[in-house]
């Protein structure tokens, strides 16, 4: 038992220490690149469906009960579910494997807490700040974007934040569905059985580290945007 | 024929001649699940009364369970797995400390939350610290304690679906099998059974603490 644990260990060493392991198309630079390359894609499209939609609904008060029904469907569906039950339509209608069926749950993945952190920021401005602005020839408009969205804009960030952590963990599972990533060393290792185990474990490093590095990097990004609320 | 009925989403002889394997990926799924929110809820509620009685403990409490709440799950079995092998123990250790983030967090908010008269009228009553907390604080924050408790089920029931990867059964095991043979029927099965599991668990949990909390209802 302790002898396989120290084997795999500096198994996990040996792999990181060897040059070859971090370069190439299958390299570890080219693994983290992959992963976090389709996060931002997913990110940028989620956020493009989420956030003007939220804001306007909001804006208008329209439809308060969905933003509480998407944090619970958000909470309901399991990732890993959207993902493989993407797939057999993504096989289907010719996207293939790998990338599409991954980036398709991701954004998926992605909506509910940005669009609900977003509808309720921008809701939560105090009624009689709104009157108080189109008292003093504010337009529709202006009263959104001088005194709605700067209201806003700490939850916004901070629903932008929980999504992109969980799109960047979550892109991990994209590896099951043939998507090359860090996830990958997990995935394949695990199908190797006793040898692979090194290799489980320098994925597992790996992803564990890019989500936490994320995470504390977007938390930084999120005080130093809004200075005034810590 | 056989062919075409294979790709489609369900093939339902499929799962007819199935029936059996289904109902017993299901009780492991369930067997997974609770284990670790029994589990989670207990060693959380021991961690939730350190963190209330014992102030400064409770940021390091937290910090760790949202370090171990951001570490992806695939990630977090990998990294047991040199550890403790493939099986159920890794799977509920893993499990185990997905829940206690929420579950700490909620707790002690809700604890927190408990009027400070309430307290010192159960202090004036000669309560013990630790009467006055099951007997007062702890219904009072029942509440933010099951919602706690509803997101940490949610979680985990989702998550065992993972578990399969280091070698769990569980409706993981159906996925995975429909996976390997990229034959979609096991892997609608299993994801649609896991979902409508953590929505039942969900609705029970809130169906549990309105009947917990009659005094809630006349409000």
């Amino acid at each position: 038992m302790a002898a396989t644990v120290v084997n795999t260990i500096s198994g996990a060493i040996d792999f990181l220490l060897t040059p070859e392991n971090w370069t190439g198309p299958r390299g570890i630079l080219a693994r983290t690149q992959a992963q976090i390359w389709i996060s931002v894609v997913s990110m940028a499209m989620s956020a493009a469906i989420a956030i003007p939609a939220a804001v306007w609904l909001a804006h208008r008060r329209r439809v308060p009960n969905l933003s509480v029904a998407m944090v619970n469907l958000g909470r309901a569906i399991p990732s890993f579910a959207i993902i493989v039950l993407i797939f057999p339509f993504s096989i289907r209608f010719g996207f293939g494997l790998g990338f599409w069926p991954t980036c398709v749950a991701l954004v998926i993945i992605g909506v509910p807490p940005m669009f609900t952190n977003a509808y309720s920021g921008v809701a939560s401005t105090p009624r009689d700040m709104v009157e108080a602005a189109s008292g003093i020839g504010m337009t529709d408009h202006q009263v959104l974007r001088k005194v709605e969205l700067p209201v806003a804009l700490p939850l916004l960030i901070t629903g932008v934040r929980i999504a992109a952590v969980t799109i960047v963990a979550t892109a991990t599972l994209g590896a099951i569905v043939g998507y090359d990533c860090l996830g990958t060393y997990i995935v394949s290792g695990l199908r190797r059985g006793e040898s692979g185990r090194p290799e489980v474990l320098v994925g597992a490093v790996l992803v564990a580290l890019l989500a936490l590095s994320v995470d504390l990097i977007l938390d930084r990004v999120e005080r130093r945007m809004t200075p005034w609320n810590t | 024929m056989i062919a075409d009925e294979r790709r489609s989403l369900i093939w339902w002889a499929w799962v007819g001649d199935h029936l059996d394997e289904i109902w017993q990926r299901t009780v492991e799924h369930v067997q997974i699940a609770l284990i670790a929110i029994v589990v989670g809820s207990l060693l959380s509620f021991v961690l939730s009364v350190v963190a209330v009685r014992i102030r400064w403990t409770f940021k390091p409490i937290t910090r760790v369970g949202s370090i171990l709440y951001t570490i992806p799950s695939l990630a977090l079995f990998g990294l047991l797995v040199p550890f403790t092998g493939l099986g159920l123990l890794t799977a509920e250790i893993a499990l185990v400390s997905y829940t206690i983030f929420i579950l700490v967090s909620n707790t002690v908010a809700g604890l927190d939350a408990v009027p400070a008269p309430v307290k010192e009228a159960a202090d004036a009553m000669g309560y013990t610290w630790w009467r006055r907390l099951i007997a007062v604080e702890f219904p009072l924050a029942l509440p933010a304690v099951v919602a706690g408790l509803r997101i940490a089920s949610v979680t985990v029931i989702g998550l065992v679906t993972i578990a399969a990867f280091i070698g769990n059964g569980g409706y993981g095991a159906l996925i995975n099998d429909g996976l390997q043979r990229s034959f979609p029927t096991p892997i609608v099965i299993g994801s649609v059974l896991s979902v409508a599991f953590a929505l039942l668990v969900d609705g029970l949990l809130a169906f549990a603490l309105w009947a917990l909390t009659p005094w809630r209802r006349r409000l």
